[in-house]
């Protein structure tokens, strides 16, 4: 199981990476996106894996996970909803300001 | 009081003048001199113990660890240039009430001057070599706000720069020479470094530490060939000059070379060094001081000249020079203030400083004349003055020294040197006052009121006094200071008449040498212009000049403007240095036990992969890519769902269905593909950094995950108080609102602004310009369905609008104790908000909206605010929650908690900022005609 979570977090931190290295917004910000739950699934993992432990407390638990990651990974998430909400604003508004969703406009183009 | 507490107070002290302005410039003038004249009423209130030979010390630690302590000690040196600081600083005020135009900012003036006040006491008084070079600093810092002042004048400007420059660089050089001494004397306090003269001047860092030091403090006090930073600094306000260029800040490196006397004087590096730059500086100063056209520029290039001699009497190393400069600081900064006081008057009274228009203005001047014969005649040494007793022991000084084996090159030089000064303080008089009235200047002369007379008036009252009766005024002082800077009680016998010495004879010929070269001085001055000289700023700006463009060659390489490099390097970097960690270190397999794998786990990662890998591979096609994301998502959610995390599944999923919707809705206004641009050896690059990262953050969480904890964690201690500390029994949600309460609160204030933020940016969109122009000419990219509200998503959404809303409700309320809260309840409660506005419509949804999303927001924070500021009425910390059992028939007991209400506030906000995103979008969308 931990293999499946941790190839899955290389995955989607390679797919982010690919996506905010190319030169258009919408691209970006699905990069981000992707970079986000990779970021978000890190950091809950830390806490170690559990099946059937949910940290809400009950008689006869046979244990609980860890639910400090999870409530930092739940504010990630709000918080990962916030800062995309401003860059796809970011995007559009530089869009419709220029003509162009190219971001390195003005900089001397690679060939 | 304690030192540090004098040290601090015009540093506190500057913050009344920006004040008191208000009340006018007499009151802010008073209270400026008043934060000057406290400070140096609890000086003197120390004189007394200091005189008696006592040292004054005050310490606290600072930063133990770095040897940083505020450590201020005050001794019979300190005393002599803190009187010398907050006396002539006293004047300065006074003068600069009446100095400044109405058109200057008089509050800001006395803010900077009470800032450099503050950094050149602090200099004196540190006890910590550390803590004097961050005060060394400070003056840098702050004369260059002064001298800078008018800032308006390019030449003000211009001169301020040059003088950081210089300074500023010194001053680096200092903090390197400043560092070996600490490390070789092994400490940084003052006090002990100065015991440690023997293995100081006998370990090989000497010399490295000696030249570092020395170009801090030469390039401080404007010795050759840094001197030309001064004269330019005269493009500074008058009162500015004369306290930079008399009694602070050029006496800061002598103050230095005196501090340091004891443990770095009297080898022959320093001898050779710090006379031979003395020497030079002081002809130097002296020659170009003779030729200046401008009263400002000859009293700079004098002061250069001056400074120059007391450099070289603390070159000679021996105590009886060392007496001579530390009196001829005194008697330096007594005359040099006055004669800039003097240059301030005749140009506020002629509106000119040209030497070649003023000349006669005796009889329309007589009080300024006055001044100003008196205070230019002790700079020439005329007796009974008191820079006449300081010149002579110069001479009996130089006379008495040796240089390259040679007994009468000093005593030669020197008295040329007293020649000079003699013609140029000859030629500041003669040419100003004497001679016949030119009638060229701007306005006709006339003395200036009182306000600007008071002050140079004291002052010269103070040099007639000293050379009158030296040893009652001046000589308790000197003798003080000499002692702490000598370690021996040199007794000063100041007196005009020592009887006929070889000092008087140099006297009178450097006197006569004066008057000839000034009789010969239309002859020299027509020789001086003919003869070509380098024009330091010129050279400086030429230097400067290349300097820049080498930096801007080097930020152009770097910064190219192309963002994705920048993240290309970035990502790239961070990956290396890990890759390096990694390669560097020892590895072993971890023994946490691992979960087996199951079928359900395994394709619900083969979807999420698979999902991910397409929305790289098919990203060219926008709509594709982001349905494809929207899959990640849900796989991400489903594996909190089955990984024990029921709070962040739901969260997940409802995040995600918002954060699409966002983009589904943006997207309508972006081109509906991503052009192929990069070529493929780029893709190629972009792959491997990828893959890099990738197996980066893959590696390192296998690694975290397939190890125990090294060292227990806290999430034990929110578990088993969650129930009896917080009252619930979903600990996530108990974090949340509880323990962790402070940080939903910032975290909802964050997003409410975040929230604003995107409302001012469709603002701004919205208003006339190119981004509205494209707006309201935009094109759909697809063709309008059929139906633009087909009846019955609006009919669903409208059924569905008060189920969700009772979701939500229920949500919120088991969120404490059953996976929930206020979180989920408000994103439930957004999205079918948001469904009704794609189903029905922007402007139908906004027609029927109640209240401003804005007023949610706030609502939202000032509620859980209010919660956490309610547990400070019942005297307990910041959020502390309380809780209850109630119960109610026929209902249930259920739980009320204090938690509650925050939780509320969380989800009134989490509300407002998801419907102000999305209300943003559809002004932009109403703007372009998709309204209806």
């Amino acid at each position: 199981m931990e293999l499946l979570v941790a190839s899955a977090v290389g995955i989607l931190t390679a797919g982010g990476v690919y996506l905010i290295l190319r030169r258009r917004t919408f691209p970006v910000i699905l990069g981000l996106a992707l970079l986000s739950y990779a970021v978000n699934v890190f950091i809950f993992a830390s806490g170690r894996l559990a099946i059937g432990q949910p940290p809400i407390l009950a008689d006869g638990a046979a244990g609980y996970t860890d639910p400090l990651t999870q409530a930092l990974v739940l504010t990630a998430i709000v918080i990962s909803f916030a800062m995309t909400a401003v860059i796809v604003m970011l995007a559009l508004a530089a869009r419709l300001a220029t003509g162009s969703d190219r971001i390195d406009d003005g900089a001397e183009e690679e060939t | 009081m304690s030192l540090a507490l004098i040290a601090a107070l015009p540093f506190v002290g500057a913050l009344l003048p920006g004040l008191a302005i208000r009340a006018g410039r007499n009151a802010c003038a008073l209270a400026t001199g008043a934060v000057t004249a406290l400070a140096l009423a609890l000086v003197v209130g120390h004189a007394p113990e200091v005189l008696g030979g006592a040292v004054i010390t005050s310490r606290i630690d600072w930063l133990p660890g770095l040897g940083l302590a505020a450590n201020f000690m005050l001794d019979g040196l300190g005393l002599l240039f803190a009187l010398l600081i907050l006396g002539i600083g006293l004047l300065i005020i006074l003068y600069a009430r009446f100095y400044l135009a109405a058109a200057d900012p008089m509050g800001r003036f006395f803010t900077y001057l009470l800032l450099f006040q503050g950094a050149m006491l602090g200099i004196v008084l540190s006890d910590n070599i550390l803590l004097l070079l961050v005060f060394w600093e400070l003056t840098s810092l702050t004369s260059f706000l002064l001298i800078g002042f008018w800032q308006h004048t390019a030449e003000g400007r211009q001169g301020a720069r040059m003088a950081l420059v210089v300074t500023g660089a010194g001053g680096l050089a200092m903090v390197a020479g400043m560092l070996i001494l600490g490390g070789v004397a092994g400490s940084y306090d003052l006090s002990v470094i100065l015991t440690q003269r023997a293995a100081i001047q006998a370990s090989d860092w000497y010399l490295p530490a000696l030249i570092l030091i020395l170009l801090g403090a030469f390039t401080k006090s404007a010795q050759f060939p840094f001197h030309f930073w001064l004269p330019h600094a005269m493009a500074a306000p008058t009162p500015v000059s004369a306290y930079l260029h008399s009694a602070t800040m050029v006496k800061a490196g002598l103050f230095l070379l005196a501090r340091l006397w004891p443990v770095l004087a009297g080898t022959p590096e320093w001898f050779y060094l710090v006379t031979t730059t003395g020497l030079v500086t002081l002809l130097l100063g002296a020659k170009v001081a003779l030729f200046k056209g401008d009263l400002k520029a000859l009293l700079a290039y004098s002061t250069i000249s001056q400074l120059g001699l007391i450099t070289m009497l603390l070159g000679f190393g021996t105590k009886a020079a060392a007496l001579a400069a530390v009196f001829h600081i005194v008697n330096h900064a007594s005359f040099k203030a006055a004669l800039f006081m003097v240059a301030g008057m005749v140009e506020h009274a002629t509106g000119s400083r040209d030497i070649a228009r003023l000349g006669g203005l005796r009889a329309a001047m007589p009080i300024t004349f006055a001044i100003a014969t008196l205070a230019a005649l002790a700079m020439a040494g005329v007796p009974p003055l008191n820079g006449y007793l300081s010149k002579e022991m110069m001479l009996e000084a130089a006379v008495h020294a040796r240089y390259l084996g040679n007994p009468w090159l000093l005593g030669a030089l020197a008295t040329a040197g007293a020649a000079l000064s003699v013609g140029y303080s000859l030629r500041f008089i003669g040419h100003t006052f004497l001679g016949p009235q030119t009638g060229a200047t701007p306005h006709p002369p006339h003395d200036p009121g009182p306000g600007l007379w008071a002050a140079p008036l004291v002052l010269v009252g103070l040099v007639v006094a000293i050379g009158i009766a030296p040893m009652a005024v001046a000589g308790w002082l000197v003798e003080a200071a000499t002692f702490a800077v000598t370690g021996d009680a040199v007794p000063a016998q100041l007196a005009l008449w020592h009887g006929v010495t070889p000092a008087l004879v140099l006297s009178g010929l450097a006197l006569g040498g004066g008057a000839l070269v000034l009789a010969a001085h239309p002859a020299l001055n027509r020789l001086w212009q003919a003869t070509p000289r380098p024009d330091a700023k010129r050279m400086f700006d030429v230097a400067i000049a290349l300097l820049a463009t080498a930096a801007q060659a080097v930020t152009a390489r770097l910064h190219d403007g192309a963002l994705t490099r920048y993240l290309a390097i970035l990502v790239g970097a961070v990956t290396g240095a890990g890759a390096a960690v990694f390669a560097t270190a020892l590895h072993s397999p971890g023994g946490h036990p691992m979960l087996p794998i199951t079928l359900a786990p395994a394709v619900g990662w083969a979807l999420l992969v698979v999902a991910s890998v397409a929305v790289v591979v098919v990203h060219h096609a926008r709509l594709l890519a982001l349905v494809l994301l929207g899959v990640v998502g849900l796989m991400v959610a489903v594996g909190f769902a089955y990984l024990s995390a029921p709070d962040l599944a739901l969260t997940q999923i409802a995040v995600e269905v918002a954060t699409i919707l966002l983009m589904l809705l943006a997207l309508n206004f972006l081109p509906q593909v991503t052009p192929l641009e990069s070529s493929l050896l780029r893709r190629a690059r972009d792959g491997v950094i990828a893959a890099a990262a990738g197996l980066g953050a893959g590696g390192l969480i296998y690694a975290l995950m397939t190890r125990d904890f090294a060292f227990p964690p806290i999430a034990d201690y929110h578990l088993a108080n969650a129930l009896s500390g917080g009252g619930g029994h979903n600990v996530v949600n108990v974090i949340l609102v509880d323990f962790r309460g402070y940080d939903t609160f910032g975290e909802i204030t964050v997003l409410g602004i975040a929230a604003l933020v995107i409302f001012a940016l469709i603002d701004a969109v919205l208003r006339p310009g190119a981004a509205d122009d494209r707006l309201r000419a935009w094109q759909p990219a697809h063709a309008p369905a059929g139906e633009r509200h087909a009846l019955l998503l609006v009919v669903t959404t409208r059924m569905i609008l008060p189920i969700a809303v009772m979701v939500a409700v229920f949500f919120f309320l088991r969120g404490h104790n059953e996976p929930g809260g206020g979180f989920i309840a408000g994103l439930v409660v957004a999205i079918a908000l948001v469904m009704h506005y794609m189903a029905s419509g922007f402007a139908w949804s906004q027609a029927r909206r109640a209240f401003s999303y804005h007023s949610l927001i706030a609502a939202g924070v000032l509620i859980a605010a209010g919660t956490g500021v309610g547990s400070w009425l019942l005297g307990r910390p910041f959020l502390t929650s309380a809780f209850g059992y109630v119960r109610v028939a026929p209902l249930e007991p259920f739980e009320l908690a204090t938690a509650m209400l925050f939780d509320t506030g969380v989800f009134f906000a989490v509300l407002g900022a998801v419907m102000l995103v999305l209300a943003s979008i559809s002004r932009l969308a109403l703007r372009a005609g998709e309204g209806d």
